[in-house]
């Protein structure tokens, strides 16, 4: 494969990059370009309050900083390359999963290893564009209050988005390596999910544990964390001096993520290719069934129950989609377990969080359950109306929270019981409030579209995230100041009714 | 011919989406008989059929299913009809028996004896190795037969197949179309569409041609070939005469 094929294959990319992204915002639509493209400059421009509220007292920074302040900015850091790393684990896993082209590919007369180098690129690319676009209200806050030396953070951004992709590469070829290509769907998602939430969940763990707070900035910037962390010189300290514009310090970065990311292409585009191959052989894979039993007595709902049961146990993106929401459990479920002995008001703190994830993670089950029918004209010929079946799909979501947010309520009813009676309150009402969203708003789609749920109607997907946020401050409110509770309550309840207005007509 | 003896009645169907799909349709299929529907692509053949299965509403019409009201009371119609599309839509994570279990429970079949239907159903379309495979790894044909498999299994009166022959390989195709034999002969009615005319010519007890979403033509191949004026020629040719003197006529 010559340059000019090669730069035709990036094109070809970025392209259809371009185009998948394209689609996720507008929900497939084409009249909606338009629509996405104001859409997303409004976002943008909304993203400055926000970042204005988070970073804006902090543009007059100037080198040298105190170790504290060197902490804080490179944990933030080291977050965004967690994040971005999350990201691009899951990107290069669905690359290898997905089928759409590697037969035409792999049938072509280039040189597989060049073909996959580009694309390689592109999902380096795509992470860090993706991560400039988050970036860049921050960055303007930062310019405008602090002058132009902030721009040298966009070029960390890049820096660390080429080395969260060069490592993401590594990361799933080792894991096709050592465990195979069945294992690794699995592994690499959990491995996101951990990446992900990780740090801020460690950060969290050892607050909750050496100060009794939620407050991840309690340990970034107690003395025991400037005595641990090393001298100023430290290369430790690069990514925040670079930040800060240091200019050697942005070089010495973009220089490393970029020969990083070469190397790891050089060395891995070849094997990229066979991981492509032994996944796609792998895609037919013959996994068995649960056990073999005999057929079992069930009534019509239960049949459809215990079938919707079991593709969201057999779900294998599932996973990656509600173990971050339940990692962030974890936190709170520790926090409450260290204030049984102690009357901590910092035990308000986990109702919310509690809710939100309820809420969330009701959402996520709901779609899969609702409209990510995978045989609906099968179900449309079963002799039954579609409401039961509808009934015994939304039985099963209310199940699986309250399987899964039992426990904690339960506990919690030990440390305090008036608040597990309305934490428990509000998951019940978050789970049904983000059900009947995806109710009022249901699409036939495929399960294997759950990623990309959100573009079916992005009011449903604000509405769902609003609602969680709703109740989870109704919560909060309620053990606080009720009398405020009421008035956030009715507000959720009105964004509720307004949701309902605007959702499509249903026969 | 009397109502007893009638398994599908259809009368007046019409649909439009942006075009008239089905217009005025009238249909008689009798009771243990073999009727084939063919048409161009277009022609409205799988819009009829989804109407029949109770998959698409019509905007008017009437549509009697052995003397049930498909229309008013659509769970009584579907408790005694099955549907197989040519796209076989099956859940990839379950198992083939795991899938047929399903079915038999919203048919509200005695597990039991489903079970046993279940094995005896997929042993006779070759899947019995596959029965605890999951069939996310299963090819067309296969899925196919697990599709069919879960349509005959609650042992419906009426069997509704759009293009079920698709993407099977010989000696498959011939297992379905033995399988569909068997329940014709014991006393059930199958409708298929088709596109391989020879399959309609070989198996099909009446044949039905649609065209612009009317009948055109209706018979058994004998009557056809009366109707077109030549005792010879074969169904293509009658197909091909009938589409285009429609177009022609449209």
């Amino acid at each position: 494969m010559n340059s000019a094929a090669l730069t035709w294959f990036a094109r070809h990319e970025i392209r259809l990059a371009w185009r998948e992204w394209l689609a996720m915002m507008t929900g497939g639509r084409r009249g909606r370009k338009r629509v996405a493209i104001v859409g997303i400059v409004i976002l943008a421009a909304i993203m400055h309050l926000p970042a204005y509220a988070v970073i804006g007292r902090f543009a007059d920074l100037q080198a040298p900083l105190d170790k504290s302040a060197l902490i804080v900015i490179t944990a933030t850091i080291f977050l965004a390359w967690a994040l971005m790393l999350s990201q691009a684990i899951e990107s290069v896993t669905r690359v290898f999963y997905a089928r759409s082209d590697l037969d035409l590919i792999m049938s072509s007369p280039v040189k597989l290893a060049n073909v996959f180098s580009v694309r390689l690129g592109a999902i380096a690319l795509s992470v860090t564009v993706m991560a400039l676009f988050f970036a860049t209200p921050f960055i303007d806050v930062l310019v405008f209050g602090g002058g132009v030396r902030w721009f040298a953070a966009l070029g960390v951004v890049v820096a660390i988005g080429l080395t969260a992709a060069a490592v993401a590469i590594a990361v799933t070829i080792g894991l096709f390596r050592m465990i195979g290509p069945r294992r690794t769907r699995l592994a690499a998602q959990i491995l996101a999910a951990i990446i992900g939430a990780g740090f801020v969940i460690a950060l969290q763990v050892a607050a909750i544990l050496s100060y009794g707070t939620l407050s991840r900035f309690a340990v970034l910037t107690s003395d025991a964390a400037a005595a641990f962390a090393p001298e100023a010189d430290s290369l430790l300290w690069l990514p925040a001096h670079a930040v800060l514009g240091d200019g050697e310090a942005l070089l010495l970065l973009l220089t490393f993520g970029l020969l990083l990311l070469g190397s790891v292409m050089a060395g891995f585009s070849a094997r990229f290719a066979d991981t492509a191959i032994r996944a796609s052989a792998s895609s037919a894979p013959a996994h068995l069934g649960w056990r073999k039993r005999p057929f079992r007595a069930a009534s019509r709902q239960q049949a459809l129950r215990r079938k919707e049961f079991l593709l969201l146990r057999r779900d294998p993106w599932l996973m990656s989609q509600s173990l971050m929401q339940l990692l962030y459990l974890v936190p709170p479920a520790l926090l409450l377990w260290r204030s049984f002995s102690d009357s901590s008001t910092a035990i308000v703190l986990i109702t919310p969080v509690v809710v939100m994830a309820a809420g969330q993670l009701a959402g996520g089950l709901a779609w899969l359950t609702i409209s990510g029918e995978d045989a609906p004209d099968f179900m449309a010929t079963a002799p039954l109306p579609l409401s039961r079946a509808i009934r015994a799909k939304i039985e099963v979501v209310l199940l699986v929270i309250g399987v899964l947010f039992a426990p904690l309520v339960l506990a919690l009813a030990f440390a305090s019981l008036p608040q597990a009676a309305i934490t428990a309150l509000g998951v019940a009402v978050a789970t049904i409030s983000a059900t009947a969203i995806q109710l009022w708003f249901r699409v036939q789609a495929r399960r294997s579209q759950f990623r990309r749920r959100q573009t079916s109607s992005r009011l449903a997907t604000f509405a769902e995230a609003l609602s969680s946020i709703g109740w989870a401050g109704t919560a909060a409110l309620a053990l606080a100041m009720p009398a405020v509770a009421v008035t956030s309550g009715v507000m959720t309840l009105i964004l509720l009714g307004g949701t309902w207005k605007l959702s499509p007509r249903r026969e | 011919m009397t109502p007893d003896q009638t398994a599908l009645q259809v009368r007046g169907l019409t649909k439009r989406f942006d075009r008239l799909a089905v217009d005025a349709l009238d249909l008689t299929v009798r009771k243990g008989e073999f009727y084939a529907l063919l048409g161009p692509n277009g022609a409205g053949k799988t819009t009829t059929l989804r109407m029949v299965a109770g998959l698409l509403r019509p905007d008017s019409g009437f549509v009697s299913i052995l003397g049930i009201d498909a229309l008013n009371d659509p769970v009584a119609a579907k408790q005694i009809t099955a549907w197989v599309s040519d796209e076989p839509m099956i859940y990839d994570k379950l198992t083939p028996l795991e899938y047929l279990e399903f079915v038999a429970g919203l048919w509200g079949i005695d597990p039991a004896i489903a079970e046993l239907s279940a094995r005896e159903l997929l042993a006779s379309l070759g899947l019995e190795p596959n029965l605890h495979e999951r069939c996310e790894g299963f090819s067309k044909g296969m899925r196919q037969k697990v599709a069919l498999a879960g349509a005959l299994i609650h042992d419906p009166r009426l069997i509704i197949l759009d293009e079920p022959l698709t993407g099977l390989d010989a000696v498959s195709a011939r297992h379905v179309k033995g399988l569909l034999g068997e329940r014709v002969r014991a006393g059930c009615t199958v409708i298929m569409t088709t596109h391989i005319l020879e399959v309609a010519e070989r198996v099909a007890d009446r044949i039905g041609v649609i065209a612009s979403g009317r009948l055109v033509a209706e018979g058994t191949l004998a009557e056809l070939r009366q109707q077109n004026g030549r005792n010879d020629t074969s169904l293509e040719d009658m197909f091909i005469a009938l589409v285009d003197s429609e177009a022609v006529a449209a």
